[in-house]
């Protein structure tokens, strides 16, 4: 199993013929992802890497059967290529495109939902479901079969949590990349719930930054719907607020959506947050110690927020077992300071 | 992308929405002319890219012309927050009865445009949301539909009991809301929205930000960009295809990829060092883009040790590494740089090092010890 994509996947790539869509639409063919076509307008009737061209989406779903597309073409024409698809029937889209205006993506959201459709993106590195299918410009070459599902705002950190993983043997099922931008199709909370629905998938990793509410969002999601163990990095605790740092979407913007909510809100649900992404698999492996994330209650979160009440209402014993998930993240918190690690290091 | 007060009221007069006399003055003379043009008691407002302005000291009242040109003189070349006033808008005074809150902002969450209304105008929304959230009134506009009349009625009711008063305001919120949608804004903003003693209702001030992604089709926009108003450095980033964001530490890093670039600053932070900087490269391995952010990195006087870490996945380590080699032929660095390159085509990429024998690394963490600990930190 695996979340989005699988070996059912059918995929089209629209703008193939586009110096990234071509050299992508070869390396996902490489990688085994069941290629059936591509479009662009005016090239339909050729080849590129063996792959029949199309002049339009309609005439390649109705020829091909697919169900899936990954979008290269540039901004101008992305949102169109997202109507197209979506229009034509495609159930998942992933805009790889960056730079698509925001208030076009405000337009074409609802018309996705309406359809009951899925949208990737845009601005985003696209999937792996390992062994499967690969959707999108990630490097296959760094992912491994396991358990571990990797959602992520970001692109080459994502690749480097991956990388971790690997070289610490815990191989993942499904990496995703959502984008980095402000109005994006799928959020954490979209990969979370599915995650948690794929049996393949024994634990997650996920990856934040600066920027929005979504971390926070995913947060409160875990503390009622997640049971699988899960561990984050978020990136940004050093960026300057009001200044957009790359993508779109990360930027502090009037005091909210800074690194440090973010990890306060998901250390309170028991989530760790790693001090480097080369410290997640460790991270993961010390969180899945203790097998299940516990499955908070309300009344056990709370005290788990504050010290103090914690101390002076230690009671039932039942409590003291529910406490653990709280306790490792503060020593994994502690951990994160220089000082800590130069020990653990000596 | 930001633009002035005084562009962002030409873009709200364009949409129909009354905004007093004005125009922006370079020096105390030009300042001079336009109060005398005005002929009427007149305000001088600092144009910078930064909130604050009134408390600075960057925003005076002018009884006349005179006036006006000695609050020109003081204001022009002023600093505040660390930016140096270039112009300064010289605009009709009004006679202010009440102050209200208008904005709209691309809410993230909804995926919608949020209109937010507040009688409670004239001081910084935040404030407000903190202290008296009760005094914000907001609505999600279905982008799909647009907004309606009876809409922005039943806000402009939160702000006005008159009813010319309430129609007036309608038609502002509906033309705020076109002109969102026309510039590719991702906040508009009238604060404060002033009924003044004939009883009209105006913008007395406007601010507009504009969605970066949106700009290609804003030609008229993008031409109102303030190079003066930016740092150096970031100007030549953006010439050069690079995203890069000035900050005050002294390590210097080169990075592929936003997140990771981000990463490797608080890792920075994380070993005792200081970012001097985030500088992402892109997706395209370019020799010559790497050229170009050695060169403005190197442009900061308190960059003691550059960084340089790649993650290739589509880029490609040995084009990276073909970019290094060239800087060091052309700027020739005196501070220590410390290279990891990792990915497609990271043995190539070794080779083509070997002729600048840098130190290097083989992970994230080890790169960010090593630039700190060259840098004598």
């Amino acid at each position: 199993m695996s979340i989005f994509i699988s070996k059912k996947t059918k995929l089209i790539v629209q703008g193939i013929t586009g110096r990234d869509g071509s050299f992508h639409a070869e390396q996902m063919k490489k990688y085994g992802t069941k290629v059936v076509g591509g479009v662009t307008p005016g090239k339909g009737g050729s080849k590129v890497a063996g792959i029949p061209v199309f002049d339009t989406v309609e005439e390649a779903v109705a020829k091909t059967k697919a169900n899936t597309s990954v979008i290269y073409v540039p901004p101008p024409f992305a949102v169109d290529a997202i109507f197209e698809a979506v229009s034509a029937g495609i159930k998942t889209v992933i805009c790889i495109t960056e730079g698509v205006p925001a208030n076009d993506m405000m337009k074409v959201y609802p018309f996705v939902k309406e359809h009951g459709a899925r949208l990737i993106g845009p601005n985003c590195p696209g999937l792996i479901s390992v062994g499967q299918s690969k959707v999108g410009i990630m490097p296959s070459t760094i992912v491994k079969k396991g358990g571990v599902g990797v959602v992520s705002r970001s692109g080459t950190l994502t690749y480097e949590a991956i990388w971790a993983l690997t070289e610490a043997g815990m191989g993942q099922s499904t990496c995703i990349g959502i984008g980095g931008d402000q109005v994006i199709g799928t959020n954490f909370i979209d990969c979370l719930e599915a995650f948690q629905a794929d049996p393949a998938t024994k634990a997650i990793v996920m990856i934040g930054e600066i920027g929005g509410s979504d971390e926070e969002d995913a947060a409160k999601y875990i503390k009622k719907y997640v049971t699988k163990p899960v561990v984050a990095f978020i990136a940004g605790q050093t960026a300057p607020p009001g200044k957009r740092m790359g993508h779109a979407g990360a930027i502090i913007a009037g005091g909210s959506g800074t690194a440090e909510d973010k990890i306060v809100a998901l250390n309170k649900v028991g989530v760790p947050v790693a001090g480097s992404p080369t410290e997640l698999p460790a991270a993961l492996k010390e969180l899945m110690k203790g097998a299940k994330r516990p499955a908070p209650k309300k009344a056990t979160l709370k005290k788990a927020a504050t010290k103090k009440t914690k101390a002076k209402k230690a009671t039932v014993k039942k409590v003291a077992a529910k406490k653990l998930a709280p306790k490792k993240q503060r020593g994994l918190k502690k951990a994160a300071s220089p000082k800590r690690t130069k020990k653990a290091k000596k | 992308m930001k633009i002035h007060e005084y562009q962002a009221k030409e873009v709200f007069a364009e949409a129909g929405i009354p905004v007093p006399a004005g125009k922006v003055a370079a020096n105390p003379i030009e300042a001079f002319e336009i109060a005398e043009e005005i002929n009427r008691p007149v305000m001088v407002k600092a144009q910078v890219h930064v909130g604050g302005r009134g408390k600075a000291g960057g925003i005076k009242y002018a009884e006349n012309a005179e006036s006006a040109k000695i609050l020109a003189q003081s204001i022009i070349g002023m600093d505040i927050k660390g930016l140096t006033v270039q112009k300064a808008l010289i605009t009709e005074a009004e006679d202010i009865i009440s102050e209200s809150y208008v904005g709209i902002i691309l809410d993230r969450v909804t995926k919608r445009p949020v209109i937010m209304v507040s009688p409670a105008g004239g001081i910084d929304i935040e404030e407000v949301a903190q202290k008296t959230p009760e005094k914000i009134f907001k609505l999600a506009v279905d982008p799909v539909v647009g907004l309606k009349s009876y809409q922005a009625r039943n806000l402009a009711f939160k702000l006005f009991r008159d009813i010319n008063q309430v129609r007036a305001t309608t038609n502002i919120l509906m033309q705020l809301y076109d002109a969102f949608w026309k510039v590719d804004a991702s906040l508009v903003e009238i604060n404060p929205l002033i009924c003044n003693t004939d009883a009209k209702v105006i913008a007395l001030d406007a601010k507009v930000n504009i969605d970066d992604n949106g700009l290609y089709r804003q030609k008229n926009i993008a031409a109102m960009r303030d190079l003066d108003a930016e740092i150096t450095e970031e100007v030549q980033a953006r010439e050069a295809d690079l995203s890069y964001v000035k900050l005050d530490g002294n390590i210097g890093c080169m990075v592929n990829g936003a997140g990771l670039a981000m990463a490797t600053m608080d890792l920075v932070k994380r070993y005792g060092g200081g970012p001097a900087n985030f500088l992402d490269i892109g997706g395209s391995s370019n020799p010559e883009k790497v050229v170009a952010a050695m060169r403005i990195i190197l442009s900061d006087p308190n960059v003691r040790a550059i960084l340089i870490n790649i993650f290739g996945g589509i880029t490609r380590c040995d084009d990276v590494a073909t970019g290094i080699v060239a800087a060091f032929k052309e700027l020739n660095p005196s501070i220590p740089v410390v290279v990891r390159l990792t990915g497609t085509n990271e043995e190539a990429a070794q080779k083509i090092l070997r002729s600048v024998n840098l130190p290097s690394a083989d992970t994230l963490d080890n790169v960010v010890k090593k630039a700190i600990e060259l840098a004598g930190l």
